[in-house]
């Protein structure tokens, strides 16, 4: 039996189609999906993300219990700021990847992945061990909604922010505010490629954030906009998702994400778990064991997750495709894929995304010419 | 979203329409308002080619959408007289007219068509479960 976020009963009254995704019961679209996905392009769009995982670290050694048990110094970090990074195995493999924000000193609060937040809850309290640091799951307490798109901060601003608003808050950085009179934390992060701000509340007051938000975004294009829009503005936006692009047999360099992963200072190395593989993999004389790269389909079949990457010429498989779907914003079908096998070898370490040529991707048995190309697919324009 | 289902119509059991069995030897097929529903937006078809032979049950075509890609079975046998190239070049009037202008192909029967269901058949398969 699938879980149900606080805002199901809204999800109902909208007639969202709903469908089960990691243990949870999930809006995938309200109406049509590529409207939804034009909406946050174009205006904002109004997301339920309360199925994520949202565990806080807290005490005196926090910092440095997650400095051990993440690729990244997230000491460094300074109160009310976050940063994305991961969870990685002892052999490189990529656990979950995850958003931290610094509360204030000695408070963090981690953002799992709803399929992986309990193991990285206990992963992070194992992790912790020996440490003077708490580990707290409160997923269940909390709901989590995401304004997203280039008119979010006048959303915002319409339903209403206590004090000074939230036209200052930097990209990657988090403060309380009351939203609507719902005490929230906000931050200026999102998986969309766009402007936006995610909204941490009590699970009590999702639904009337949700009913204000809704309300006051109308007059700007605002929409609600489920799951399957998500999928393909962050698909646009080259933004891995975890189960596709990142697995346990994946390392982040594999995936182009080596820069989240901090070795130390020059001459003062730094250790965490996962260290010494890591290190192998960034220097790995051949390059990364797959790379993954960015396809556009000539044609209007679309890629989907698991199809094979094939030479055009002799079709010998050289890949596989990780995530794929219709662009609404490109109109022609993107996917993103890991290329691999000798076919391609040496080459994928050192040569540019749009100097491989002739690959084709097997689609139920036809093969269909793509080209590659750099990540993302697309950019928001600043 | 509520599933319209014409009367008139025969359904497959994969969600296909067939219309004029009675009255012709050309009958029209698409594709249900709950298949679409279930689809989400449409984004290609591919269609049988015209003069091309079908046979029941065999698939024909594909439609795909955002999230998933599915076969398009011909409920009937014979030949493929016509195909609705508005649908190819738009597929999302598959989505907002799914029993007119999202029509599919044309098929003059020559065989034994399927066992088609009723409107009513139909409504039973798909109750409970958009």
């Amino acid at each position: 039996m699938s879980r149900t976020t606080p805002l199901h009963g809204v999800h109902e009254s909208l007639g969202a189609t709903m469908v089960d995704f990691a243990g949870w019961r999930m809006p995938l679209r309200y109406g049509s999906e590529s409207a939804e996905h034009r909406a946050v392009r174009g205006a904002a769009g109004l997301f339920d993300l309360s199925h994520m995982g949202e565990i806080f670290v807290t005490g005196p050694a926090a910092a440095a219990a997650l400095d051990h048990a993440l690729v990244s110094r997230v000491s460094r970090l300074a109160p009310g700021r976050a940063r994305y990074t991961m969870l990685c195995a002892a052999d490189g493999g990529v656990l979950d990847d995850l958003i931290v924000y610094r509360l204030s000193a000695e408070e963090f609060l981690v953002v799992a992945n709803a399929a992986n937040a309990e193991r990285v809850a206990a992963e992070l309290a194992a992790r912790a061990e020996g440490y003077d640091a708490a580990v707290a799951d409160r997923s269940a307490a909390h709901a989590l909604l995401a304004v997203q798109g280039p008119r979010s901060a006048e959303v915002l601003a319409a339903a209403g922010v206590a004090g000074d608003g939230l036209g200052d808050l930097r990209y990657y950085a988090a403060r309380p505010a009351k939203v609507a009179g719902v005490e929230a934390l906000v931050a200026r992060t999102g998986y969309t490629g766009e402007d936006g701000f995610e909204l941490f509340i009590a699970a009590d007051d999702a639904e009337r954030l949700w009913r204000a938000l809704a309300a006051a975004g109308e007059p700007y294009g605002l929409r609600p906009a489920g799951l399957a829009a998500r999928d393909t503005l962050r698909l646009e936006a080259g933004m891995p998702l975890y189960g596709n692009e990142l697995t346990t047999e994946v390392t982040p360099f594999d995936a182009g994400l080596g820069r989240v992963v901090d070795f130390g200072d020059p001459g003062e190395p730094r250790e965490f778990v996962g260290r010494a593989a890591l290190e192998a993999a960034r220097d790995a004389a051949d390059g990364p064991r797959r790379r993954l790269v960015g396809l556009v389909a000539r044609g209007r079949r679309v890629p989907r997750h698991g199809y094979p990457v094939v030479t055009a010429a002799d079709g010998a498989v050289v890949g596989e495709v990780t995530s794929g779907a219709p662009s609404p914003t490109l109109g022609k079908p993107i996917a993103m894929a890991y290329l691999t096998g000798r076919a391609i070898g040496r080459m994928i370490g050192n040569v540019a995304d749009e100097r491989i040529e002739g690959l084709a991707v097997d689609i139920r048995g036809r093969h269909e010419p793509v080209d590659v190309v750099d990540l993302p697919f697309y950019r928001r324009n600043r | 979203m509520s599933s319209s289902i014409p009367e008139e119509l025969g359904y497959s059991k994969e969600h296909e329409w067939v219309a004029g069995l009675d009255d012709g030897r050309v009958v029209t097929i698409g594709i249900t308002a709950y298949a679409t529903e279930q689809l989400g937006d449409v984004v290609y078809v591919q269609l049988p080619e015209v003069g091309s032979t079908v046979q029941a049950g065999d698939p024909v075509g594909e439609v795909e959408s955002t999230k998933s890609v599915s076969d398009v079975y011909c409920p009937v046998s014979g030949e493929v007289v016509e195909i609705n190239q508005a649908v190819v070049d738009d597929p999302s009037l598959i989505n907002s007219d799914p029993y007119g202008e999202g029509w599919l192909f044309k098929v003059r029967t020559t065989g034994e068509a399927e066992e088609l269901l009723s409107a009513e058949e139909y409504a039973a398969l798909t109750a409970g479960d958009s």
